[in-house]
């Protein structure tokens, strides 16, 4: 049973939100204190999320949309991790790929993923190619470092306990390696995912033929706030519902840290 | 993990690293499969570099691409600060406020900062307003947030002998949970640091007329990847830079303070 005090800042925290709306209908609506074309009020907001959601607005419908962007995060994502999760692996466990492949990161590292947008659209295009290529590079370097950090993190004696009982290779990685480095591997999933929607959503509003981002961009030319709106709320939660799905796979496969 | 490498072998797999690297980027550029529009060789991108810093493209040098760029960033990350760290300590001292602003932030928070350019080109046009709404979104949450746990996290006795000693609420703001929420605030400057960073790349590549990213996007519709990849250099250079930078001011604080 919640405490007193927890009770009364939930409901403090209710009465908030639904103080802002107050506002939000007020200003726009009543007073008309903010003008319709800064700001939409609440019954254009609902208006132009009807429209997208049945009739479809920037060549296709919500989900459409929002399939669109998911589905190509997840590939981005997908790949980056097969790639970047075993070569961290590798660069954790040996002193001499360390050593040879830690050049090429140091220098990647410091180029934010959005700073390839352009690289990628001059190379593939505005299709859906440049877009995995770039959210590829989002979350392909977090997976490398810190798949590479967790097994620098591994418990020596683990290792030497393995080593002295004549562990073998494949069994090394699936009984040691991975579970040791999991932790650090999913902290480093959480923040390249967000990221991977962050440089999407940039990417698609550059220039996209669907997608979220691309609805945002639209409704920009069209000079539509209502549909900015909408856009802004669907990239919200969809980027959010990823987070959450994220951590539901980190409890699943680390069933041994769940509180 | 394998043995500690000798450093003269380290120094050469990390040579060997560095010229593989750049060898194979040399070889795919001279080897006639792309064409060099596309992937022109490093030297190519690196005399680019230097052209761009004596010849104006679309407008301006590199430098002052650079320094317009710059100054964006500084007004959305002092306005990230400004309001950020008040915010967080006063959330870390009021009870009321924290639960009053805790939720809106939270929803506040999923929108990635990307999401807003349509927003900020709609209130502000291709001015300066738009890009520095763009970065603070990306700067403040970090700002607050470390602010905040700073001030939750400070001893309790402080704050106590503070009180019994007589303190206002404004003092004990003041002159006991900001110093004491010193270390925890920089590193959460650093953290925005970077984030404004990347985001004011992403602003500029779409609502701009001068700056760093601006200049890439033009390198872009002139299919000009030279301009592309030494523009991404120059970002990845300040970011570096600030960073490291950043980095130096949290040591030197944490060392004065005996951690």
């Amino acid at each position: 049973m919640p405490s007193i005090s927890a009770r009364r800042g939930a409901a403090v925290g209710v009465a908030a939100v639904v103080a802002v709306c107050v506002a939000w209908y007020v200003l726009t609506t009543l007073t008309g204190t903010i003008g319709g074309g800064r700001f939409p009020a609440p019954l254009e907001t609902w208006q132009a999320a009807r429209q997208i959601a049945v009739q479809g607005y920037a060549d296709a419908r919500l989900h459409e949309h929002v399939l669109h962007s998911c589905k190509l995060v997840l590939l981005g994502f997908a790949a980056a991790v097969a790639v970047g999760v075993p070569l961290g692996l590798l660069m954790g466990w040996s002193r001499r790929a360390e050593a040879l492949l830690n050049p090429a990161f140091l220098l990647l590292r410091p180029i934010p993923p959005l700073a390839w947008i352009p690289l990628a659209i001059v190379w593939l295009g505005l299709g859906d190619a440049a877009k995995v290529l770039i959210i590829w590079l989002a979350a392909f370097v977090p997976s490398v470092i810190n798949s590479y950090a967790g097994v620098r993190a591994i418990d020596p004696t683990l290792l030497e306990a393995a080593r002295t009982l004549g562990i073998k290779r494949s069994m090394l990685v699936r009984e040691i390696l991975l579970p040791g480095a999991a932790p650090m591997i999913f902290t480093g999933l959480r923040l390249s995912l967000q990221a991977c929607w962050t440089t999407l959503v940039a990417g698609e509003l550059i220039g996209a033929i669907a997608g979220l981002g691309h609805v945002l961009y639209q409704s920009s030319l069209d000079i539509f706030p209502a549909m900015i709106l909408v856009g802004m709320i669907a990239v919200a939660i969809t980027g959010g519902l990823m987070t959450k799905g994220l951590e539901w796979v980190e409890n699943r496969a680390m069933p041994w840290r769940r509180a | 993990m394998d043995a500690a490498l000798s450093r003269r072998e380290f120094w050469m797999l990390s040579v060997a690293g560095a010229l593989g690297f750049f060898g194979l980027w040399w070889a795919i550029a001279l080897s006639g499969l792309v064409q060099a529009q596309f992937l022109p060789t490093p030297l190519a991108v690196f005399d680019k570099f230097v052209e761009l810093t004596r010849q104006p493209f679309v407008g301006y040098t590199l430098q002052q691409h650079l320094l317009s760029s710059f100054g964006r960033f500084g007004a959305g990350f002092a306005l990230a600060a400004a309001i950020g760290i008040p915010l967080g300590l006063m959330m870390g001292w009021y009870r009321w406020l924290d639960d009053i602003v805790t939720p809106l932030f939270a929803a506040l928070r999923f929108v990635a900062p990307i999401a807003w350019v349509p927003f900020a080109a709609l209130w502000f046009g291709t001015g300066i307003g738009g890009p520095v709404l763009i970065i603070f979104s990306g700067a403040f949450p970090p700002c607050l947030i470390n602010a905040y746990r700073g001030a939750r996290f400070v001893e309790t006795r402080y704050i106590e002998a503070a009180q019994t000693l007589g303190a206002p609420n404004w003092r004990v703001i003041c002159e006991v949970l900001l110093p004491a929420s010193v270390p925890s605030i920089v590193a959460g400057l650093r953290i925005s640091a970077g984030l404004g960073w990347q985001s004011l790349i992403g602003a500029e590549l779409i609502v701009a007329s001068s700056g760093i990213g601006y200049l890439m996007v033009k390198g872009q519709s002139n299919i000009s990847t030279s301009i592309v990849m030494a523009g991404m250099i120059a970002i990845g250079i300040v970011g570096f830079t600030v960073d490291v930078l950043l980095r130096r001011v949290e040591a030197g604080i944490n060392r004065r303070r005996g951690r």
